[in-house]
């Protein structure tokens, strides 16, 4: 490749991407040379601020039709757009919260790499957005995973945070293993690892063989990639490290590492599985024919995490198993295969981004107070600050999915994709809306802490801003959502053009 | 009456209440609670203002609201396949329940009074109540009717779990579960329909569900059908509630503050049989027409369970929560007569039995006050300390155990005329019902009256002024209706019109 071609690519699409890499250095550079004794809050606001020009950048390319450069590995189209757009907004209140984060043990002379590290771990994500090619998508897969596993392991004097970094790195090797054999059966049937050229090899594959080796390939991709996503059956990682990590930490796994691994799973089996033969004699192509395995996948995550969730006195493994069950509603989404699939997935983890940021706030403020997680630190939390337990109610009624909130709109929806194929899928259905109820029990629980329990310390709450920044623009976002979601909707339609150039 | 966003005033009115107690101090007690009062009043002034306007002989079309609201499920050139609109709208029979709400909101309001710790909470999430019971019966599609539906279960879970009695979070659980599942199932059922018919309006629904060839989304089978039915039927059976599914019911009865249960007994109990009307009968009718025998069985077993088990029950809370199962149990009945007869007597009596369980809650409410008991023993001899509380106390259970001259009576006679035409074998059982209604009722009442006095009433005072007043309305709507029925059957009529013409009666 010669300078002429080099010059010649639009790199104008990956500016976001350049932002957020410039930043990221500029941050591990002047953490380089400040002076110990000085705080390292400004490096979080600085990268607040490169994540915001990004956004602001990103958001000059909505609209125009989709581009790709350096021979289609990296593509701008709509579904990248769209979804980097919710990668930026969780990061940019995910740093609000790091910002707000005072540490009780051992952080203070590593703050610096906790900001760098999570604008590379959120540079991985938007490559994996918008990645046309598997090599990309590795790459950025593996520098979100890598970035997370120093992330978790960041309160270095903490036994839990020690345990949840090893738990975190040795699953994610094995799961991203499994992924990467997965891939390499596909590599191997098609000789390319484009994701667009692999989809039009595989039109025309026919030898049972190939189809059956195809078909392996994407259990194991579905499997390995089910780690990111924090799904059965890799979701035994989420309850240990969300425990173990820091907050805000905890804050970005569960809602930013969780986006991006939808991001990937749909890259993967939407381009690759979506054109290729089942073998089936109806001719049903194989991600519609492995659908049920999805659907089966679904099912088991939402009721592992829900009913495990019952059990838990730890607020941070609560939500862990709260997340679990969050990403089971997400896989229905996918499992149905709808024809409004990606606005589905859009709303809700838009919608989930806030709930449950906006809830890690809370959580990281009031565990941080007493230095313990037991859901009683709840105890009384109205008495104490009835902002923040209004606040708080409000974000676990949408996580439960009560009408007046986004979490609510977002099920409609999930429900409406699932109920309109001929054969709709009552049976998913069912189950969704069961374990909904179980949710109930552990949600409300948190409210009778706080509504019902007398309160143990009865001293006043402080916030700091960051924080109540995050707090409120979630609180806002979830009840402006949950109202008038249409201005979601309309965003969407106005400007992703149904994400047909996703297919192109 | 031509008011553009009337009934949007009307159900959300109580919120400028909620707004004005968010700027009270905490600790203002008798303001808060004059300001909880003054914003239940609104709506009343309002529903009555439609009620007498319908009477007099005005449209209730003029009301209906509609505004776009939600369009997802863009499919390209084929435009939103689904959108949800804001739509409001009364007839006759939402009408009624509309004023019902209305009315035992300000009177529990007035029984609120009784309230002892952070009335400023209490209130926001009354008036919350209220906005979601008035939406319920004012909603004219599925999705927003679940929605205020649902807006009910929030505020009703904490006003148990915080202001009730000893088990008060039992008990507020147990209501959460057995709703949260009941309104599961409806979602269940609403998605279906809105998912396969493109639609959630539910006149709309009424008529798609009904055509030869109608325009779906994708196609509904008989089957379907069917089970979407016995779903609907499980949904409200939970909150109406019909056997097995009540035992929150009784628990709510007893532990939730008594003011709390006037609302609960006299509106939220009542959308269950509104639900079944309105969403069975008129989404369903042929399927319902199938089901109707289990339905009228289904009633002589509440009625026949409810009037046994109050009969052995030695607290009064526990008697009257049986006896709302026993009194639904007619609701029941004269739904499964099917005819106009039945159905009528069946919405008679989802009216006077709120009214009904209202006032003997109340009364129950002014008893625990002065002697922290309900249990009938300890209250015995009431008739010589309170003799004007024992008089009412009684007037309650003759309206209850349907004493011609009161609305008790129209209802009940209404249903079993119903059912006695249909099927008269099975009405012959359920009128042991009504022995046993009388029985259980003149024991416990009677036991509390003119028991052997357990205690000195030295130092009790009777009725205060402002207990009078809930007392007096109550009894009076019920002699009213007892004595002069078309307050309620003429508003019904096109109602009812509407309901034969659906099951071909």
């Amino acid at each position: 490749m010669d300078l002429e071609t080099l010059l010649s690519y639009e790199w104008g699409i990956m500016t976001p991407e350049f932002i957020i890499l410039g930043v990221a250095t500029a941050l591990s550079l002047m953490d380089l040379f400040m002076p110990k004794s000085q705080s390292r809050k400004i490096l979080g606001w600085v990268g607040f601020a490169g994540i915001i020009a990004a956004l602001v950048s990103l958001l000059g390319h909505i609209g125009h039709s989709p581009e790709s450069i350096l021979f289609d590995t990296f593509r701008l189209d709509s579904f990248a757009k769209a979804f980097k757009l919710l990668l930026l907004i969780g990061s940019a209140m995910v740093l609000l919260i790091a910002i707000g984060y005072e540490p009780n043990e051992g952080l203070e002379e590593f703050r610096g790499e906790f900001f760098y590290l999570f604008m590379a771990a959120l540079l991985g994500a938007m490559i994996m957005s918008s990645s046309g090619d598997l090599i990309t998508l590795f790459v950025g897969l593996e520098l979100l995973s890598i970035s997370s596993y120093i992330l978790a392991g960041m309160r270095k004097r903490n036994l839990h945070s020690n345990e949840s970094a090893m738990k975190y790195v040795i699953n994610g090797s094995i799961a991203t293993a499994i992924t990467l054999f997965g891939m390499s059966y596909v590599y191997g049937l098609t000789g390319t690892t484009n994701l667009k050229e692999m989809s039009g090899f595989l039109t025309s594959i026919y030898n049972e063989q190939h189809i059956y080796l195809l078909g392996l390939a994407f259990f194991m991709i579905v499997v390995g990639l089910s780690f990111k996503l924090a799904t059965a059956p890799f979701h035994m990682w989420a309850p240990d490290v969300y425990q173990g990590a820091p907050t805000p930490v905890t804050a970005f796994l569960s809602v930013v590492s969780k986006t991006a691994g939808f991001i990937i799973i749909i890259r993967i089996l939407f381009s690759i599985f979506a054109n290729a033969p089942s073998g089936d004699v109806q001719g049903l192509p194989m991600i519609l024919a492995l659908q049920d395995y999805i659907a089966f996948l679904a099912g088991a995550t939402m009721i592992i995490g829900n009913l495990i969730a019952l059990r838990q006195r730890n607020i941070k493994r609560l939500f862990a198993y709260s997340s679990i069950a969050q990403a089971g509603y997400l896989l229905v989404v996918i499992a149905s295969m709808s024809l409004f699939m990606f606005d589905t997935l859009w709303f809700y983890l838009g919608a989930y981004l806030f709930m449950n940021l906006g809830a890690f706030a809370i959580i990281q403020h009031v565990t941080h107070k007493s230095g313990s997680e037991d859901i009683g630190q709840f105890a009384g939390l109205y008495r104490r600050a009835p902002f923040l337990a209004i606040a708080m109610a409000i974000f676990l009624l949408s996580l439960a999915g009560i009408p007046g909130t986004a979490g609510f709109i977002g099920k409609l929806n999930i429900f409406m994709g699932a109920l309109v194929p001929n054969e709709g899928h009552y049976v998913l259905v069912s189950i969704m809306i069961a374990t909904t109820v179980v949710s109930y029990f552990y949600y409300f629980g948190v409210m009778v802490q706080m509504f019902f329990r007398p309160a143990a310390d009865t001293g006043k709450v402080k916030i700091p801003a960051a924080l109540t920044a995050v707090i409120g623009i979630s609180l806002a976002a979830t009840i402006l959502f949950g109202i008038a979601p249409n201005i979601a909707f309309d965003f969407l339609q106005g400007n992703f053009n149904q994400f047909t150039d996703f297919f192109q | 009456m031509n008011l553009a966003y009337f009934l949007s005033i009307l159900v959300f009115s109580p919120l400028l209440g909620i707004l004005v107690l968010s700027f009270l101090p905490r600790t203002q007690e008798s303001l808060i609670k004059t300001v909880g009062f003054l914003a239940t009043l609104p709506a009343l002034v309002l529903a009555l203002i439609a009620y007498f306007q319908y009477r007099a002989g005005a449209d209730l079309e003029q009301l209906n609201e509609k505004a776009s609201w939600i369009q997802f499920g863009d499919a390209g050139q084929l435009g939103n396949l689904f959108s949800i609109d804001y739509e409001l709208g009364l007839d006759g029979f939402s009408l009624i329940m509309i004023v019902l709400t209305a009315v035992l909101s300000t009177l529990a309001a007035i029984a609120s009074i009784h309230i002892k710790k952070e009335w400023k909470g209490y209130f926001m999430l009354f008036l919350l109540l209220e906005v979601g019971m008035l939406g319920v019966f004012a909603a004219e599609n599925l999705i927003l009717f679940f929605i205020f539906f649902e807006i009910t279960l929030i505020p009703t879970f904490f006003l148990i779990g915080k202001w009730g009695y000893y088990e008060k979070e039992n008990a507020a659980y147990s209501f959460l579960i057995y709703n949260g599942l009941g309104s599961a199932v409806l979602l269940i059922v609403i998605m279906v329909l809105f998912a396969r018919t493109g639609t959630a309006n539910i006149d709309a629904l009424m008529a798609a569900m009904n055509a030869d060839n109608p325009q779906l989304v994708a196609p509904i089978s008989e089957n379907m059908k069917m089970g979407m039915l016995i779903a609907l039927l499980i949904a409200f059976g939970v909150k109406l509630p019909i056997f097995p599914l009540h035992s929150w019911m009784v628990r709510v009865h007893v532990q939730a503050p008594p003011s709390i249960v006037m609302l609960h007994a006299g509106v939220l109990l009542k959308i269950g049989a509104f639900g079944l009307i309105r969403f069975g009968m008129g989404i369903f009718p042929e399927q319902f027409q199938s089901l109707a025998v289990w339905l009228a069985v289904l009633g002589v077993v509440n009625l026949l369970y409810g009037a046994f088990l109050a009969f052995v029950q030695t607290d009064f809370k526990m008697v009257l929560a049986y006896s709302s199962i026993s009194h639904m149990g007619i609701v029941l009945i004269g739904l499964g007569a099917l005819n106009e007869a039945g159905i009528q007597g069946a919405i008679f009596q989802v009216v006077s039995h709120g009214l009904i369980a209202a006032l003997l809650f109340f009364l129950v409410g002014v008893l625990y006050e002065r002697f922290q008991t309900s249990n009938i023993q300890n209250l015995g001899g009431l008739a010589k300390g309170m003799p004007i509380t024992a008089g009412f106390l009684l007037a309650g259970a003759m309206a209850s155990l349907g004493l011609p001259g009161m609305s008790g009576f129209v209802s009940e006679f209404m249903a079993f005329l119903g059912l006695f035409k249909e099927m008269p074998i099975l009405a012959a059982v359920g009128t042991i019902g009504i022995i046993m209604t009388a029985v259980y009722l003149l024991r416990a009442v009677l036991g509390i009256t003119y028991g052997k006095a357990h205690r000195d009433f030295a130092g009790i005072t009777d009725m205060k002024k402002f207990e009078f007043v809930p007392v007096l309305v109550l009894v009076g709507l019920i002699v009213l209706i007892g004595v002069y029925p078309s307050v309620l059957s003429e508003p019904l009529t096109s109602t009812l019109e509407t309901i034969m013409l659906g099951i071909g009666g």
